[in-house]
């Protein structure tokens, strides 16, 4: 590289004492000493260990279940069905379908859906004795993409699923669970008005979330009839609610110890085992301790959906886009629910387009119930968007950016589903690509190529809870309810050091049990930093004014006539008046007692956040393998709080789009089988298989949080599988649309060039 | 006086309007003058005392979590959207 540049950038809108500094995270040196405890090294004495049986048919009828050998095998303590579960019709819909992912009763609708539970004195005697169940399945026909699902005569999940429309149930045996559609403008109009319209289609396979710690959990179902659950766990609020929920408990009868957790990225989000684990805790009257296999996570927790999408999009010969229009079918699994409207919601969110039309799907098919991935649905249907504008751009012959920046979305543009966009950075991060070194830096060999692509999350808001209490040397503790995934902890105590005017290390931020701190929804849709965050500045404000009160109090002044600034409470008339933070922590017991300041939110106005790659590949002509030798990221991080952890973002969530590309898969036989789980199979890169991932972080500042904070954890996935179809297509000459992209399908598009 | 979006596909019920002005200072006052003018929108949007759990409403751009009673201003935009069910 003969190019002098910065491997990681932030360009830096404002600067503050504390926010946008690099402390060592509190929980470092537990996580890298291997003192943080995880779910699988939780044990409580007697315990008993787990497994669950699972279906080997993708879809069948349950015609009986025998567990008396099991039950009969030296060592076994409990066995558990659908049967000692509440009644099947017990709670709403929302409950029973909950009930029959974690226990078929009926009819199971996945290869690996949950048929019975045991527990035993060891984990393999729990193994043996899940052979020794005898089950009489009637196979049925399955289904294992959109396309085969929405055929004429496909064998149908439900009996009584119906297709709704916006609240209007469409009648009809389906398995189409919901159609939704965004309108704007005229379509025929704006494709009336292009000069050249591209359209193409596109599929892209079933992917795991690949976290490296399996879902676990050990439950206690204690005598008095409360169930503590320890686990690994995103939302340990929701995980206990439902939990609660499909065992028929109040919610005070259950309470939740969420662990450290080693990657969620979406998929841990709900439960799969703990209920399983609390009835046969309930039976046996010991802890029971379930801890998933690799093969288990593959075939029964929640993969992201594949997909099947056509993207038209027309534009004027001076570059000018006219009109879009998108059909997007996800794959549901086995129940509803594929986040379908975040697809459909972000399809064209990158472009200011007058008229546009989105038709969305969200397909039941013989697959595990899918669930969220990072920016869940913008990543499929952002390698259609970005191929065709790439597509776009060398039809045209206009440069690639700026063809996207002279249709970027900005702040006032609306967006196809209707809302006008807040203050954003589309074009701050375009310009900032376009500037970068790696844009200008020529490819050094034959066989390489370079491509680009931008990607759109809207990230969330939800609730979020915390308290902060002050010690008497001027430290505080910070409590919280958001498991950290990515280095939250030091995040949400940057904020509070910032407000109070002290520093990090002064802060000992916690992350507690569901009884410990009001309720906090899941670490996801990148919001902790951002909704938390808000939390805990409401938190360290309601401090600040009952420290000013305080002294106030001590010195016998208004209060009115005290302000707090950079850690120092003074009068603002009289200087002599002054103390530290530190000096008024000391004094607090004996003017009044203890201080603590508490924040609850429930914040709109989280921003969107836009991420833009730069992909150089190297392509072997003679066996399809794709290297990536260069990956510049540019993401817009509204305020990084502390970049080190928004750049580990960036690269993780870039490095995961690079297995989605090249070579992630659920390769399904014809039995709906998944054949390759296990990682040995599941090929995931490693740092052997990717580049240094550099990343520039732009901020513009969002006017919806005190710090400007956008989520930063999932948009940096969106762009990378489109950046890296449209560099191959700049080195090999092949136009692939379908994921991933590995060698053999590589090789078969040179092939037929 | 809000503008309303109308959903694509509630567009049926509302002589296909894709907008329309409606008198009312929170969602709740909106959506009951939208089923006066056009009966049915309401059934399609609330249930009980609640937007329905499927759907998001968005006042002037932002998502808002207080659904039917959010405010609403003399020039605001009210749009529904199916609500996103996931987002981890």
């Amino acid at each position: 590289m003969t190019t002098t540049y910065e491997p990681n950038v932030v360009l830096s809108t404002k600067e503050y004492d504390v926010v946008g500094t690099r402390p060592i995270r509190h929980d470092g040196a537990d996580k890298v000493t291997g003192k943080a405890r995880y779910g699988a090294d939780y044990s409580v004495r007697t315990q008993l260990y787990g497994k669950i049986l699972r279906s080997p048919h993708a879809h069948a009828n349950i015609k009986s279940i025998d567990t008396s050998k099991a039950e009969a095998l030296e060592g076994v303590r409990a066995v558990v069905t659908h049967k000692d579960f509440p009644s099947a019709l017990e709670g709403d819909d929302a409950v029973q379908a909950m009930r029959e992912g974690i226990m078929a009763s009926g009819r199971v609708r996945f290869k690996g859906h949950p048929v019975a539970g045991v527990a035993a004195l060891n984990v393999h005697i729990a193994e043996e004795a899940i052979g020794l169940i005898e089950v009489e399945y009637e196979v049925l026909g399955s289904v294992m993409t959109t396309q085969d699902a929405m055929a004429d005569g496909a064998p149908i999940l439900y009996d009584d699923l119906r297709t709704d429309e916006l609240g209007e149930t469409i009648e009809g045996n389906t398995n189409v669970a919901q159609h939704i559609q965004y309108s704007l403008g005229d379509i025929d109009k704006g494709f009336a008005e292009a000069d050249v319209i591209v359209e193409r289609e596109f599929n892209t396979a079933t992917v795991h979330q690949g976290y490296i710690e399996p879902h676990n959990c050990t439950v206690d179902w204690n005598k008095d009839g409360r169930v503590y659950i320890w686990n690994s766990t995103q939302a340990p609020f929701d995980v206990r609610d439902q939990t609660a929920q499909i065992l028929g408990l109040d919610v005070v009868n259950a309470k939740l110890t969420p662990m450290e957790i080693g990657g969620g990225f979406g998929g841990k989000w709900e439960p799969y085992g703990e209920p399983v684990a609390a009835l046969l805790s309930k039976n046996t009257d010991h802890p029971v301790k379930i801890v998933h296999t690799r093969t288990e996570e593959f075939d029964s927790t929640g993969p992201t959906p594949g997909s099947n999408i056509r993207v038209k999009i027309g534009a004027t010969k001076d570059g000018k886009f006219t009109a879009a229009k998108a059909y997007i079918a996800f794959e549901a699994g086995f129940s509803a629910g594929s986040v379908i409207e975040a697809g459909a919601q972000c399809v064209f969110a990158c472009y200011d387009i007058a008229n546009g039309l989105v038709d969305g799907y969200d397909v039941v098919v013989n697959k595990p119930k899918s669930a969220a991935y990072r920016a869940p649905g913008s990543t499929h249907v952002a390698m259609a968007t970005e191929t065709v504008v790439d597509e776009l751009s060398k039809e045209l012959g206009i440069d690639p950016i700026e063809l996207r920046l002279l249709n970027a979305t900005k702040e006032g543009t609306r967006r196809v589903d209707g809302p006008r966009f807040p203050r954003i950075g589309c074009v701050e991060v375009l310009e900032a690509l376009r500037d970068h070194p790696h844009y200008k830096t020529p490819l050094e060999g034959p066989n390489q190529g370079r491509g680009l692509a931008i990607g759109f999350w809207f990230n969330a808001g939800m609730q979020s809870s915390c308290s902060i209490a002050v010690n008497a040397d001027g430290s505080v503790t910070l409590v919280e309810g958001s498991p950290d995934i990515g280095g939250s902890r030091v995040g949400l105590a940057m904020q509070a050091a910032e407000t109070l005017g002290i520093t990090a290390e002064e802060v000992r931020p916690s992350v507690v049990d569901t009884d410990s701190v009001g309720y906090t929804a899941g670490t996801g849709g990148s919001r902790v930093t951002f909704a938390t965050g808000w939390a805990v500045y409401e938190a360290s404000q309601d401090i600040k004014r009952q420290m000013i009160t305080r002294a106030a109090t001590i010195w016998d002044i208004d209060a009115d006539s005290i302000e707090m600034e950079k850690g120092v409470i003074q009068s603002k008339t009289n200087s002599e008046l002054k103390m530290t933070f530190r000096e008024l922590a000391a004094q607090l017991n004996d003017t009044g007692g203890p201080i603590m300041g508490r924040g609850t939110v429930d914040p709109s106005g989280e921003g969107g956040a836009f991420c833009a790659n730069i992909v150089d590949v190297e392509v072997d002509p003679d066996t399809g393998k794709v290297d990536v030798i260069r990956v510049t990221a540019v993401q817009d991080a509204g305020k990084a709080i502390h970049p080190s952890y928004v750049e580990g973002q960036i690269q993780g969530g870039t490095v995961q789009g690079i297995g989605w590309a090249l070579n992630e898969e659920y390769f399904m036989n014809d039995k709906g089988t998944m054949t390759n789980s296990t990682f040995l199979d599941y090929r995931m890169p490693t740092s052997l298989d990717t580049p240094m991932i550099d990343t520039v972080i732009v901020e513009v500042a969002n006017p919806g949080h005190p710090y400007g904070v956008r989520g930063v954890g999932e948009v940096c996935l969106v762009p990378p599988p489109a950046a890296i179809a449209n560099a191959i297509h700049d080195a090999a000459g092949v136009r692939l649309r379908n994921l991933p992209m590995n060698p053999g399908v590589v090789m078969n598009a040179i092939w037929n060039k | 006086m809000a503008t309303v979006f109308v959903p694509a596909l509630m567009r049926k019920l509302t002589d296909e309007k894709a907008t329309l002005e409606v008198p009312g200072v929170t969602v709740r006052e909106v959506i009951n003058n939208l089923e006066s003018e056009y009966p049915g929108t309401k059934d399609r949007l609330v249930d009980k005392f609640k937007i329905k759990a499927s759907i998001s409403v968005a006042v002037d751009g932002e998502i808002s979590p207080m659904g039917i009673l959010a405010k609403v201003g003399e020039h605001s935009e009210v749009h529904f959207l199916p609500a996103i069910g996931g987002g981890h």
